[in-house]
């Protein structure tokens, strides 16, 4: 298996994009690094800029401003860059499908790595759906 | 030739000071972790970090491509060479050359230099946010940390020479078990905090206000070489502090422990107090710490 993806998935560092969210995901993921589930002990952590991170982590529903801010955010992060959608808004559009403001769902901008369902979904869905995508990285069943 | 070619790339020079650096920051973040009441990350962590980012794209801003990709090599450098020249003046006191503590000093700066050539070079507002603090910092910390260290050359008698310091304190004992020596000890070590950019001195490098200040632009192998600096200072700084003050009694297990304990300091320091705004830490630098080691200064200059 290959070293560097190996690398990759033993040290995630996290971008946070929040394409207009209702801030309900943002504090499920924040529980995620608190003290009760820790994630920094799998090396996951929380950068500021987009040139240091690994993986993009996107809630909410874009809307006209934010779906450009994703594009670039997106653009400017180094290659790999693994995407990850976390909630029901991220994941698909659910109630605000056939809103004015939204033009379309996440996966129609950046390529999505994995979707975590829930609105919003628990910290241990956070974490299991991170588990399923470093399988997927690494080519495991 | 090749033996000096040894000394500089594996022992003691940048594989072994790397090796310890990254361990010793892996203490740092299991420690911090353990205060936060968390488990925190396994002892490999930081050899992975460095490892992935070796295999990440590498992103370089239009413009100042040289500048932007040399500066992260200045530290690495620069901070090699005074772990070589740290690591042979303890292992031999008398082979050491007149002046290197004078050279030291220099090659310490560089690493903060670097800093801010690389984060200008990176032509990013936030970036230049933070050299301008990393500026007004090194401005801030060198006179105390200067100051300190001319008490230790009034002590051992007016020598430059890192190898007849620890000469000199072997034969009459540390530095630190003075009156001068403690009082030029606590500057120093409050300089090595911001040298090592760590909170409450961290202002260049806010995670949460600038983005990471500096280092915002940085992906991939350059930024890989910034973490690789960080380690190293965190390797030197200590072994340095050790030099100058307590090398009274150089075993090896006596060395660990004085390590040890330096950076149980630095830790403690840093979990347990808040970032200062930059005007706050110059206002900071410049009262007590500057008045501790002039103090030092003069106490050296009684005998004391």
């Amino acid at each position: 298996m290959n070293l560097k993806l190996k690398a990759l998935t033993k040290s995630i560092w996290v971008f946070h994009a929040a394409c207009s969210p209702c801030n309900n995901c943002d504090i499920e993921v924040l529980d995620v690094l608190t003290p009760r589930h820790d994630v920094e002990r799998f090396g996951i952590v929380l950068v500021g800029s987009v040139r240091h991170a690994d993986a993009l982590l996107v809630t909410g529903v874009p809307n006209y401003k934010t779906k450009e801010r994703l594009k670039k955010l997106y653009s400017q992060a180094p290659r790999p860059c693994l995407v990850i959608a976390v909630g029901n808004c991220a994941c698909g559009r659910i109630m605000f499908k056939d809103s004015y403001n939204s033009p379309c769902a996440v996966d129609e901008i950046v390529p999505v790595n994995v979707y975590i369902p829930g609105c919003p979904p628990k910290p241990e869905a956070v974490i299991a759906g991170v588990v399923k995508l470093i399988k997927k990285v690494r080519g495991e069943k | 030739m090749i033996k000096a070619l040894l000394n500089y790339f594996i022992f003691p020079g940048f594989l072994f000071s790397a090796v310890v650096g990254l361990l010793s920051g892996w203490v740092d973040r299991k420690v911090t972790a353990r205060i936060q009441y968390r488990v925190g990350p396994p002892w490999y962590q930081n050899f992975t970090d460095i490892l992935k980012l070796l295999g990440k794209e590498v992103i370089v801003p239009e413009g100042a491509k040289f500048t932007f990709l040399f500066s992260p090599c200045l530290g690495v450098l620069s901070l090699s060479l005074v772990a070589v020249m740290l690591g042979k003046s303890i292992i031999s006191p008398m082979e050491s050359f007149a002046g290197d503590l004078i050279v030291a000093i220099y090659l310490l700066v560089i690493p903060a230099i670097a800093m801010i050539l690389g984060g200008s070079a990176s032509r990013n507002p936030l970036a230049s946010v933070g050299v301008s603090r990393e500026m007004k910092l090194v401005l801030a910390y060198e006179l105390p940390f200067i100051l300190a260290i001319i008490t230790v050359i009034i002590k051992s008698g007016g020598v430059i020479q890192i190898g007849q310091i620890i000469n000199h304190q072997i034969n009459y004992g540390s530095n630190i078990a003075s009156l001068s020596g403690i009082l030029a000890f606590i500057p120093t070590v409050l300089c090595m905090q911001a040298k090592l950019g760590f909170v409450p001195f961290d202002a260049s490098e806010a995670e949460q206000e600038i983005m990471g200040g500096i280092l915002i632009e940085y992906s991939g192998l350059p930024l890989a070489l910034f973490k690789l600096t960080k380690a190293l200072m965190l390797y030197t700084l200590p072994i340095f502090l050790i030099v100058l003050f307590g090398a009274g009694n150089l075993n090896p297990l006596w060395l660990i422990l004085k390590y040890i304990g330096i950076l149980v300091i630095i830790i403690l320091i840093k979990n347990t107090n808040p970032r200062l705004r930059i005007d706050q830490a110059l206002r900071f630098f410049w009262r007590i710490p500057t008045l501790l080691a002039i103090i030092a200064v003069g106490l050296a200059l009684l005998g004391k």
